[in-house]
C-alpha cells in the first residue's frame, strides 16, 4: 500500500485537502460515518437542472445511478470557476457521499486545480478496506469524470 | 428456540413456507418483543455499505456481504471462525431465528441467507418484499444503531458441497440444467458486466453452454416480492425447461443474484439439489478453454467437455 508521504495531499487543493486531514484522522467505523455525513450534505440541484435530466451524464461505473455534470463561470480576477452538480438517489448514500466529497472539495476551483488532482485521490480517505475494492471504483470514475469534462471544457475556451 | 412460521395462503402454496415472513408478521413479531426477547434475531444485508446507517427496521442489525461475510484475503467466504465471531456479535445464537431483509427485492438478503445456509444456520428466512416493502408501507425506521447482547455461536465448518458449486463442479455437471440470471446483455456476450456496473474484468463475454436465461429480477413482483409459485413454475418449469428432481446450478456475475434465484427454486418451488456457483462469470469468463457460448441460443456442450 502506497504511504501517504508518497501520495502528498500537497497537490490537493486545500478544501480536499482538509477533507482528506479530516478522514484521516478518524477510525473506520467513524469514516463511514463521516461519509454518512457528507451524503446528507450533498446539495440538491438547482431547479434549472432538476427539470432538465438530459443535462446530466450518468457515471455507469457508479453501482447506483450517479449523475452528474459540470458548469463554469468567470471569477472577478478573470479566472474560470467549475461548479459541480450531482444527483444520486436517497437509498445510495455511499455514492452520495462521495459525491459529497467532491462537491465540498472541488466546486468553484479552477480547472487547473481539478485537473492536478490525482486520479487515485479517492484511495486517500482510507475507506478501501471499510467500503471495499469494488465500490470505491465507482467513486474513482465519478472524480475521472469530471476532470475530463473540466479538461474539455476548459480547452473550448482556450 | 425456533420462533412460530408465519401461516399465509400465499406462503402456504410454497414448497417451504417456513422461509419466507411478511412485512405484517414481522411487525406483529416486534410489536411482540421478539428481538427484545432474544427469539428473533433481524438482520439487513444492502448493496450500500451505509444504507442500513440512513434508517433501518427497529433492532436490526447489519451485516455487509462483503465486510462481514467475503474472507478479505481468498476469494471465499470468511470461515467457522470468523462466522462464529460474528454471529455471536449480531447476538444470533445457533438456535436463533434470524430474518433477513434487504434493498433491490432482497438481492444481497438473499445472498446473505445463502451464506448462513452454507453454515448450517437452520432458521433462517426471508422478509418478502425487503427494505422496500417495509418503507413504502410506511412502517417503522430508526437511525439509532442496535446494540445487540452478545451471544454464544459455535464455530461450525462450512458445508459448502449441498448447495456451492466450483467451477470443477460446474464442468462435470455439464449437460444438466443451468441457469444464468444476469442481463440479457450479459448472457448473449454483448457486455461482461450488469448495465450501468462497474466493469469487473471479465476478459470473455457469454454463457456457459445450455443456461437458459432467466434474469434475477423476474422472480420478483413489482413490490419486490417473490411472485406466486404458479408464477415461478411458468418461469423455471416452463421457459427455462426444469423438471421435477434435477440438480440445478444457477449463476451470475459473482454469485449475489444468484442467490435470489438459488432461494427460489430451493425453498419456493422445492427443487432438493440447487447449487449456487459463486465463481460465476468473473471466473468463468476468465477461465482457460471453458467452453463458452456467444448469442441468444442456449448452445450445446462442445464433445470434449461432454461427460453427462
Amino acid at each position: 500500500m502506497r504511504k501517504l508521504e508518497e501520495m502528498s495531499t500537497y497537490t490537493l487543493p486545500t478544501a480536499l485537502a482538509e477533507i482528506v486531514d479530516d478522514f484521516q484522522a478518524l477510525t473506520e467505523p467513524d469514516r463511514l460515518q463521516l461519509l454518512l455525513e457528507f451524503s446528507r450534505g450533498l446539495p440538491e440541484l438547482p431547479e434549472r437542472l432538476k427539470d432538465h435530466p438530459e443535462l446530466l451524464e450518468q457515471v455507469v461505473e457508479c453501482q447506483s445511478p450517479l449523475f452528474l455534470t459540470i458548469e463554469s463561470e468567470k471569477n472577478p480576477d478573470g479566472a474560470r470557476a467549475y461548479r459541480l452538480f450531482f444527483k444520486a438517489p436517497q437509498e445510495a448514500p455511499t455514492t452520495r457521499g462521495f459525491a459529497g466529497v467532491l462537491h465540498e472539495g472541488l466546486d468553484g476551483l479552477t480547472a487547473e486545480e481539478i485537473l492536478a488532482v490525482p486520479d487515485d485521490m479517492p484511495e486517500l480517505l482510507g475507506l478501501t478496506r471499510a467500503i471495499t475494492p469494488l465500490r470505491m471504483r465507482g467513486m474513482t470514475a465519478m472524480l475521472g469524470r469530471i476532470k475530463r469534462k473540466v479538461a474539455a471544457a476548459s480547452r473550448l475556451e482556450h | 428456540m425456533s420462533y412460530p412460521v408465519e401461516q399465509n395462503e400465499k406462503f402456504a402454496s410454497y414448497a417451504n413456507p417456513e422461509r419466507l415472513v411478511s412485512t405484517e408478521w414481522l411487525a406483529a413479531a416486534l410489536a411482540d418483543g421478539a428481538i427484545a426477547d432474544g427469539k428473533l434475531v433481524v438482520v439487513e444485508s444492502d448493496e450500500d455499505v451505509l444504507l442500513y446507517e440512513t434508517g433501518h427496521i427497529p433492532g436490526a442489525v447489519k451485516i455487509d456481504w462483503h465486510t462481514d461475510l467475503n474472507d478479505e484475503v481468498t476469494r471465499d467466504y470468511v470461515d467457522g471462525a470468523a462466522f462464529a465471531a460474528l454471529a455471536a456479535s449480531k447476538g444470533i445464537s445457533r438456535d436463533s431465528t434470524v430474518v433477513i431483509y434487504g434493498d433491490k427485492s432482497n438481492w444481497w438478503a438473499a445472498y446473505a441467507l445463502w451464506v448462513f445456509t452454507l453454515f448450517g444456520h437452520e432458521d433462517v428466512r426471508l422478509l418478502d418484499g425487503g427494505r422496500d416493502k417495509w418503507i413504502a408501507e410506511g412502517r417503522e425506521l430508526t437511525t439509532e444503531v442496535s446494540k445487540p447482547t452478545a451471544a454464544e455461536y459455535p464455530e461450525v465448518e462450512r458445508n459448502d458441497a449441498p448447495i456451492r458449486a466450483f467451477k470443477e463442479d460446474v464442468l462435470a455437471h455439464l449437460g444438466n440444467p443451468l441457469i444464468d440470471v444476469r442481463s440479457p446483455e450479459e448472457y448473449t456476450g454483448q457486455r461482461t458486466h450488469m448495465p450501468a456496473y462497474p466493469e469487473e474484468g471479465a476478459l470473455r463475454g457469454g454463457h456457459i453452454p445450455t443456461a437458459a436465461s432467466i434474469p434475477w429480477a423476474r422472480a420478483a413482483a413489482e413490490d419486490g416480492t417473490y411472485r406466486s409459485r404458479e408464477e415461478l413454475e411458468a418461469l423455471y418449469l416452463g421457459e427455462a425447461g426444469l423438471a421435477a428432481g434435477d440438480d440445478v446450478v444457477a449463476y451470475c456475475r459473482i454469485g449475489e443474484r444468484s442467490s435470489h434465484t438459488w432461494f427460489a427454486l430451493k425453498y419456493l418451488l422445492g427443487f432438493d439439489t440447487v447449487r449456487n456457483y459463486d465463481g460465476s462469470w468473473t471466473e468463468w469468463g476468465n477461465a482457460v478453454r471453458v467452453p463458452i457460448v456467444k448469442g441468444a441460443e442456449r448452445g450445446s456442450v462442445p464433445a470434449a467437455f461432454a461427460s453427462n
